[in-house]
């Protein structure tokens, strides 16, 4: 009779205690099943960064090379080289651009997006503009004496938080100059980096020092974000995967893409353009190329989403995906989110280029701009929603 | 088994703590209002991270997120010198503060102030220059400089100067023998580019403001704030409550003042078009004359512009709708029992007296989703004497030296969220909100001294309510 008092009291002890905790407490297993799961999904993403992060290194030290020959050897073919290869080089980068909006490695405190990417760019800045021969670091020789990586790097922030005389579309402006034409990109010629006999525009090593300083300090920063993603080292990287806070890494993961998305694709870059009806309200205005970064942005968020990241040699980096763990939670969501992303694909890759042109006559193209804009936000809002079925809130606010 | 039942009781008693504490928010119900976390009412906004000011008010139509889309784009990226491709965004000074809205208002937040000399652009505290009021009450400017300090130019051309900021440190005991310490700053404006300030320059030190709640200040009634006025102190508490009256541009008239530091603009309209000429450079149909001396204006009148008006109505105006539309952030912990009882201290120093913790805004505003909201913005948006320290000796419109707004404290615990740091007053000179409370004098006086009188516990308390806003 006593051994049962003791043994009732306590069974109840533990029924009591544990029937109070039971209510935030799941089987044991499927919690370290879901831990685990999540520590995946962080990790394929730390993979798909690291991995588009070296393509975009690797491909603007091609453009470093091409820049160096066309130096070498300023000539119309090398000038094209370069300009192909800038091109190129944004494939990669612009895919890049989901990692962006939490605060990460880069546009956290001394983050260097503003150095890669800034927009728009202060032209006026760098060199001469229609209706000014004498604008521009390039052309001020008594207040520029030389123009350095140090130079162009003081200049960050002097006036605002955002830089205004480096980055991607730094070279863009010196490769192409200003996109004066409806039916074409910028017309520079080469001429403008060539000294002596057949020049054109003045301090042309003056410009070619520029567009030499400018791209290196491409290749430093990208470098820079590079070895903050690169796996086994004491980085960024370590920090951000050995967050136990699986939650809240993946929820800034979500909100990096459903901001990109829905924020600054469909809005910032899509629908302020569209609206405006300006020519040059676009991102890669010189080249042409804003067609390609709007894909190549899509790609970034389908990539973060789906796990899976194509390398510009062919290899395919992949692993345990928000796509898989939403997918468990709610296949119903899921669908829906998948069915949005293909839909979406297909309108983002119809839009025609030049986009200049195309927000010009987006009601001729059977609204393709503005149908990418309303399935971007949807893409946004349904991530949002399916993120909810893994408990987990995505604050998109910008 | 006396034993057992002890387990088993310990047991329970265990349980029922754990059950209570979880429970347990309040012990001083009667200080809690219905709603009180909904600061801007149905206009709240619930984004509690960096984020915090940039969020919208919910309701907006699809036609409303895009012009707060595009607002925000003009808001947020920079301005270009002119000629430029992007045309719709060049005409950058020539001479400016910043080059975008968010250069000072980063992420729609509050600018620190400069800790010391760096000789760069300040990004964020500017310099009000007058020697004089005209027929309307407005500020002459100084003949050489204008009415505004811009240390920053285009490529090419001088900025007018650079300022230093030097802290001389002031100390002072609370009444339980701690000790605090103030800086008070003393500007120099350097490199002088323009020639002399004038003799008689009087000079105002501004730092940009959070931009969270404005469409709902604009949205109050009229009447509801002069109906916080006691100009001549008719109920002898020693607050007097006065309003501005400062000139509306686009209808010609003076108007009652409620934004700024000295309540010196009518509307968000103004103070956004204002703020374009004054800090940008950046010509508007409302103000499309660069604001350049006339010294300035020999030199580089023929420098190209960014058209005519620089930003085009469409644009100005969703950025205007920009800053209409972002939301306040709804309080955190309003329920703590240590965050009630720093409540109850606010209303024992008659801090209320001034910011007016609640009002009704008007039916009158054109967005519907600002109209008729219960809001807690804590400013009654009248000016009062701070006293002699904080004073600018520089008038502004019915504002006498002496004289600020009172500024709203909602929003202000999200700054060191959104901005990392915790400045406050009209020059940033307050490092945190004990020192913000320690600098007022003149009509807040008395609550400044019983503030002084306070014991460490309940000082914190009222510093943990206002972190709570």
């Amino acid at each position: 009779m006593k051994k049962y008092t003791v043994q009732i009291t306590f069974i109840c002890a533990i029924l009591l205690i544990s029937g109070l905790f039971s209510a935030c407490q799941k089987d044991d297993n499927s919690q370290i099943q879901l831990q685990a799961t999540k520590k995946e999904v962080v990790e394929t993403y730390a993979n798909i960064v690291y991995a588009s992060y070296s393509d975009s290194y690797d491909k603007a030290n091609d453009l470093l090379t091409k820049v160096n020959s066309f130096i070498a050897t300023p000539t119309q073919a090398n000038f094209e080289f370069c300009r192909q290869a800038w091109k190129d080089a944004r494939i990669p980068y612009g895919q890049t651009e989901g990692y962006r909006f939490y605060g990460g490695f880069i546009d956290g405190d001394n983050g260097v997006e503003g150095l890669v990417n800034s927009w728009p760019m202060d032209e006026g800045y760098i060199d001469y503009v229609e209706g000014n021969a004498n604008a521009g670091i390039i052309n001020n020789a008594s207040l520029f004496p030389t123009i350095t990586k140090t130079t162009l790097t003081d200049l960050n922030g002097n006036g605002s938080e955002t830089n205004i005389a480096t980055g991607y579309h730094a070279i863009e402006f010196l490769l192409w100059g200003q996109d004066l034409f409806a039916n074409s990109a910028g017309q520079r010629p080469f001429t403008d980096f060539v000294s002596g006999n057949g020049s054109t525009a003045k301090n042309q090593n003056r410009r070619r020092e520029y567009l030499k300083v400018v791209t290196e300090l491409l290749v430093e920063n990208l470098a820079q974000l590079k070895e903050a993603w690169q796996p086994n080292s004491n980085n960024y990287r370590k920090k951000f995967t050995e967050n136990t806070n699986y939650d809240a890494t993946i929820g800034s993961i979500l909100r990096g893409i459903c901001i990109l998305s829905k924020g600054e694709l469909a809005g910032q870059r899509m629908t302020v353009a569209l609206t405006n009806q300006d020519q040059e309200e676009e991102h890669s205005c010189f080249s042409d190329n804003t067609h390609i970064d709007i894909q190549m942005n899509f790609k970034s968020i389908q990539n973060i989403y789906f796990g899976t990241y194509k390398t510009v040699n062919g290899q395919i980096i992949t692993g345990k995906s928000l796509k898989d763990m939403i997918a468990a939670a709610d296949n119903a969501k899921s669908n829906t989110v998948l069915s949005t992303f293909s839909e979406t694909e297909k309108l983002v890759n119809a839009i025609p280029a030049p986009f200049d042109q195309a927000i010009l006559n987006d009601a001729k193209n059977n609204n393709v701009i503005a149908n990418s804009i309303n399935k971007l936000k949807k893409l946004s809002d349904q991530i949002v929603d399916g993120a909810f079925s893994l408990k987990i809130t995505v604050d998109t606010t910008e | 088994m006396k034993k057992h039942l002890l387990i088993l009781f310990s047991a329970i008693f265990f349980a029922i703590s754990i059950w209570l504490t979880a429970c347990s928010e309040t012990n001083n119900p009667t200080l809690l209002e219905e709603n009180e976390e909904l600061s801007g009412g149905t206009a709240t906004g619930f984004s509690f991270s960096e984020e915090a000011f940039g969020e919208p008010i919910s309701k907006l139509s699809s036609v409303e997120n895009n012009k707060f889309q595009i607002g925000n784009s003009f808001f947020r990226n920079n301005w270009v010198s002119a000629p430029s491709s992007v045309t719709a965004r060049d005409g950058l000074g020539v001479l400016f503060n910043t080059s975008s809205c968010g250069g000072c208002h980063f992420k729609d937040g509050r600018a620190a102030a400069p800790e010391f000399f760096t000789g760069k652009p300040l990004n964020g505290l500017l310099f009000r220059l007058s020697i004089g009021k005209d027929a309307n009450g407005d500020a002459i400017p100084d003949p050489n400089y204008g009415g505004q300090l811009s240390d920053n130019a285009i490529l090419g051309i001088k900025a007018e100067c650079k300022v230093q900021v030097n802290y001389e440190e002031i100390t002072g005991n609370y009444a339980d023998g701690t000790t605090y310490k103030l800086r008070k700053p003393n500007y120099q404006f350097l490199e002088l580019a323009y020639g002399n300030l004038a003799a008689n320059v009087m000079v105002s030190p501004r730092i940009a403001p959070q931009m969270a709640g404005l469409g709902l200040l604009e949205a109050i009634d009229e009447a509801t704030i002069l109906s916080f006025t006691d100009e001549n102190d008719k109920n002898g508490d020693g607050i007097s409550g006065k309003a501005n009256y400062v000139w509306d541009t686009k209808n010609n008239k003076k108007t009652l003042g409620r934004f700024g530091w000295k309540a010196n603009q009518p509307s968000l309209h103004q103070q956004t078009a204002g703020a374009f000429l004054g800090d940008i450079g950046i010509t508007s149909s409302l103000f499309s004359v660069e604001s350049l001396s006339n010294s300035q204006n020999l030199l580089y009148a023929n420098l190209p512009n960014g058209g005519n008006p620089e930003i085009s109505d469409e644009n100005l105006d969703n950025v205007v709708f920009y800053t209409q539309t972002l939301a306040i952030p709804a309080r955190r912990n309003y329920k703590d029992a240590e965050v009630l009882a720093g409540k109850q201290v606010f209303i024992d120093l008659n801090c209320g007296a001034c910011h007016t913790p609640k009002m009704q805004t008007g039916n009158f505003h054109k967005i519907q989703q600002l109209n008729n909201q219960a809001i807690r913005p804590y400013t009654d948006l009248l000016l009062h004497d701070m006293g002699k320290e904080l004073a600018d000796n520089r008038p502004d419109f019915e504002a006498n030296g002496q004289e600020w707004k009172t500024p709203p404290l909602w929003g202000i615990g999200l700054i060191k969220t959104v901005n990392k740091h915790t400045n406050l007053l009209h020059d940033g000179r307050a490092r945190n909100m004990e020192e913000a409370i320690l600098w007022h004098g003149g009509e807040a006086q008395k609550s400044k001294d019983k503030f002084v009188q306070l014991s460490k516990n309940q000082r914190d308390r009222l510093i943990k309510f206002l972190e709570s806003l």
